[in-house]
């Protein structure tokens, strides 16, 4: 599954500073669906370089951090119940850094 | 746009009824869509603004501008609002330079180009130039141990220098509702009764040089990280650009602490943010709480409660290599007070956010 995951807000230091990522998710059994917690999990894993909890708090973004799929907020459709779909776009902005 | 929004549902926003929402707004819960969010954002700060009246026509005001993403998000609506509803203000940014090789001077670079963005004169005012000394050299005498008990007192300052050489009336900072729950806590957790009192007051140093202002004292961080997001061109809206990079200096993690609990608790229930700075407001200082009496430093004529201000102390400890001096509470060159008069000036507003963050 192609998604496109951005990170800003400084999240793009925790991934070599890279903020726009295409990438191909692989689900592993065909008939499975991938929601948000999957995604969370496969960019910990693959994605995030360092310092993962300035990512993630147990199984979901660690509070202050926004998520939007594409273009709405995720609070709109479900956090980590949100079920993903090819050529998705799946933003991430910490609000901890900066004023 | 339909297919973008399939995934909330399709739901209406509920203030216009017409386009998908986009947003769930913390402080209210209510699910809007973009256009609506702009609005009520933009005119929700209006209202604030009115309310408090914190500005009078023809006033010169200086924004606290870091080059993050408040006092970025406040620059661009201020002059908007000024615009708009004809607030007849003559706006400035004022930006210290702290001397950060590497994080300070990138910071700065997005100042710059807001200057030109939003037309607002740019005025830029040095640690070395005021001091004698840039973070990076305070930092190799005494180490990353303290340095934020001088990025704090020597910015607070700094500000308020800057904004006497251009002349301002009045300075506004980016503080947003969430600074100030966690700063807030921070008092509480520290027993500061005369800071607490003082920090949620939407203005504070009317008795000061520069009276100092919070237009997003309501305001929710979500919604101003939100809001120059483009939803739909993944690019910074209204070329709203700011600069997120931590600052190397060791940021406070005792604060750091504060600010996830706020966080915590906003997951849980969105208006925890807005009750903490309630029932900030509504701790009252009791008489008995001894104040500090403001007077003036001998050596520099800045406000002072001491005989010294306590950047010139700090100062006299960096220039006479004992850089200890004058770190922690009051423990100032005259220190004779009791101990509940608290740290001369530099303590007369809401603390900054963790020092790393950069916001004055
Ligand atoms: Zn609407
Ligand atoms: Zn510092
Ligand atoms: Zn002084």
């Amino acid at each position: 599954m192609q998604l496109t995951l951005e990170f800003g807000g400084g999240l793009e230091l925790l991934c070599d500073s890279v903020k726009i990522h295409n990438v191909n998710v692989s689900l592993k059994n065909e008939v499975d669906k991938l929601t948000m917690k999957d995604l969370l999990v496969w960019v910990r894993t693959n994605l995030i370089k360092e310092r993962p909890e300035m990512f993630m708090k147990g199984d979901n973004v660690r509070p202050g951090v926004l998520v939007l799929v594409n273009d709405c907020d995720w609070e709109l459709s479900g956090q980590l119940d949100t079920t993903l779909e090819d050529k998705d776009v799946v933003v991430f902005i910490s609000t901890l850094h900066g004023g | 746009m339909e297919e973008n929004h399939k995934k909330a549902g399709g739901r209406l926003c509920c203030l216009c009824n017409r386009r998908r929402a986009a947003l769930k707004r913390p402080k209210t819960l209510e699910q809007i869509c973009r256009e609506c969010f702009y609005e009520v954002f933009e005119e929700e700060i209006h209202q604030v603004i009115v309310e408090n009246q914190l500005f009078k026509p023809s006033e010169r005001i200086g924004i606290g501008a870091s080059g993050g993403k408040d006092s970025t998000v406040l620059a661009y609506v201020l002059s908007e609002l000024n615009r708009r509803h004809n607030y007849g203000l003559d706006l400035f940014l004022l930006s210290v330079d702290e001397g950060i090789t590497g994080y300070r001077d990138d910071s700065l670079e997005t100042v710059k180009r807001n200057e030109i963005q939003y037309g607002l004169p740019l005025k830029i005012v040095s640690y070395k130039d005021l001091y004698g000394w840039t973070m990076d050299e305070i930092v190799k005498m005494i180490g990353l141990k303290n340095n934020c008990t001088f990025c704090g007192v020597f910015r607070r300052q700094a500000l308020d220098r800057g904004a006497a050489l251009l002349k301002v009336d009045k300075l506004v900072t980016g503080h947003n509702a969430d600074d100030i729950a966690e700063t807030v806590l921070l008092n509480i957790l520290r027993g500061d009764i005369a800071r607490l009192s003082r920090c949620t007051s939407i203005t504070t140093g009317e008795d000061g040089p520069i009276p100092r202002c919070k237009p997003f004292k309501y305001t929710y961080e979500k919604e101003i990280v939100i809001y120059p997001y483009d939803m739909l061109t993944y690019a910074y809206f209204k070329k709203l650009d700011y600069f997120s990079t931590e600052c190397i200096y060791s940021p406070n993690a005792y604060r750091g602490f504060a600010r996830e609990f706020i966080k915590d608790l906003e997951r849980m229930r969105p208006r925890a943010i807005l009750d903490i700075i309630k029932s900030g407001e509504d701790f009252r200082i009791s008489m008995s709480t001894k104040m500090p009496e403001q007077g003036t430093c001998e050596r520099c004529g800045y406000i002072s409660s001491q005989k010294w201000c306590k950047a010139c102390i700090l100062l006299e400890g960096l220039n006479k290599g004992l850089p200890k001096l004058g770190i922690g509470r009051s423990r100032g060159l005259d220190n004779n007070h009791k101990k509940d008069v608290k740290q001369s000036n530099g303590t007369k507003n809401i603390e900054g956010k963790q020092c790393g963050s950069l916001d004055f």
